[in-house]
């Protein structure tokens, strides 16, 4: 727990500055299943990256390279947006 | 310089030509009209370049108003009366989030009954908002407190809601002879728009408005008080400066003639050109009386205030809006300024929904005994 600031060291109506922001690794929250990709049957349409609500879908400039677990709270979209059922949800 | 023949609300809309804010969203109501329609003939002549958006509601004029100005737009509204009262919940919005805009108020009696002429009830309704409150007592100070009002609202260590206060009708429509800057000047005094933190500032991303729980709500609410605290040194400065350029006086409060007053009148906004020519009169005859009038209400100078009325034994504080059931805000203020002190204080209550206050009625304050209620039939 970070310490409690006082009025005069918050910014003026509580403005968050995200570089001064503690980055919550969101993937902590995650239960059971965590998606896994087949690389082979990707035709790389992206549409897992547009939709993941937690920006947990990694590239490579534009190329699929995998997803971030360190923010993947396992909601299963990607999963079940993939129109080529690459991405499968498996136990943690 | 030559004086134009201007309306308060022609005042303000001309000022704002000359600071040439990005954006001004705007729901029209009377008597804040002769604003945005002045200022609108403005936009569609090409004499001036701002975005006016015309929003389907005073909410959303506030709202909209509270994007821009957090967006890095300088920004301008107005409203009056019911849209002030629809707007109510999101001025709290933008003084939270300290969004430095500018609103002209035309103030008007609330509803109801419905009416539409001039007494303070709207401004007292978001008297607790957080947003700086300035009344100005003719069309010329209109002018000037809307050159004044960017500045102070964009001050660093103010970054507040400014509201320049105009009596309906009384000013907003009554034409004056007004004195402008000219337009460079006022460009040069109000300078680039600049805020900490702008929101489409990509490059370092922020969340504004962030939800507050126990552990920091206590915080942000002092931290605004104490922003609007600081504000009335920086009105001073900027006063100050103001007055270098047109040679008129910008106080957060204005003392006529009170330096040996034996009575005297404290009131806000159009009723203390009236008041003035009251004491005139009865100082011609004798009477050691005078006038505080309260520019500035939010922040409330009460430092400036006790001193001002220290040494008067005898006070009437003439509201403009009641509160009933409770003392009359005004009154209440001037009481919390002067406790402990030994001045007589007196709570009037006049002007509800425009009527009229006159001379005679009040030279009867300042030298007989009234009722606190005065020029409603009893």
């Amino acid at each position: 727990m970070p310490e409690l600031k006082a009025w005069h060291a918050l910014h003026a109506g509580g403005v968050v500055v995200r570089d001064e922001a503690v980055q919550p690794e969101t993937g902590g929250w995650r239960t059971g299943t965590v998606p896994r990709a087949d690389l082979a049957k990707c035709v790389n349409c992206l549409l897992c990256w547009l939709h993941c609500p937690d920006s947990a879908v990694l590239l490579d400039g534009t190329t699929f390279i995998g997803f971030d677990e360190r923010y993947c709270k396992g909601c299963e979209i990607c999963a079940e947006l993939c129109p080529t059922q690459a991405i499968e949800m498996v136990p943690e | 310089m030559t004086p134009r023949l201007l309306t308060g609300g022609e005042a303000f809309a001309h000022a704002l030509r000359q600071v040439r804010p990005d954006v001004f969203p705007v729901y029209p109501i009377t008597p804040q009209t002769p604003i945005i329609q002045t200022f609108a003939s403005f936009v569609a002549n090409g004499e001036v370049d701002t975005e006016l958006v015309n929003v389907e509601s005073e909410h959303s004029a506030m709202s909209a108003a509270i994007g821009s100005a957090l967006a890095g737009a300088r920004t301008a509204t107005a409203t009056s009366s019911q849209g002030m009262a629809l707007m109510a919940e999101v001025v709290y919005i933008a003084a939270a989030m300290r969004a430095p805009l500018v609103m002209g108020v035309g103030n008007r009696a609330l509803s109801g009954p419905i009416n539409i002429h001039a007494d303070h009830s709207d401004s007292m309704l978001v008297r607790d908002s957080g947003a700086i409150q300035l009344f100005a007592e003719n069309a010329q100070e209109v002018y000037d407190l809307a050159v004044l009002a960017p500045r102070l609202a964009e001050h660093p260590e103010v970054l507040l809601p400014v509201f320049v206060c105009q009596d309906g009708f009384t000013i907003t429509h009554s034409a004056e002879p007004v004195e402008l800057l000219e337009d460079d000047v006022v460009r040069e005094f109000v300078g680039e728009y600049e805020i900490p933190y702008p929101l489409l500032d990509v490059r370092r991303p922020t969340t504004q408005g962030p939800f507050a729980m126990p552990d920091y709500y206590f915080e942000l609410r002092r931290q605004q008080e104490v922003a609007i605290e600081g504000s009335l040194d920086v009105l001073t400065k900027l006063g100050a400066e103001l007055s270098t350029l047109t040679g008129r006086d910008y106080p957060a409060i204005e003392a006529y003639r009170l330096e040996d007053a034996e009575r005297a009148l404290v009131l806000m906004g159009s009723t203390a050109g009236t008041a003035k020519d009251a004491v005139d009169g009865l100082r011609d005859q004798g009477h050691r009386v005078g006038l505080l009038r309260i520019v500035c209400f939010r922040p409330f100078p009460s430092f400036h205030v006790f001193s001002a009325l220290a040494h008067v034994p005898d006070v009437a504080v003439l509201d403009r809006a009641a509160s009933p059931g409770g003392a009359a805000p005004l009154f209440a203020e001037v009481a919390a300024a002067m406790v402990g002190g030994p001045v007589e204080l007196r709570s009037h209550v006049f002007g509800l929904g425009g009527r009229d206050l006159g001379v005679e009625a009040l030279e009867e304050v300042l030298v007989g005994r009234v009722p606190q209620y005065l020029g409603v039939r009893s």
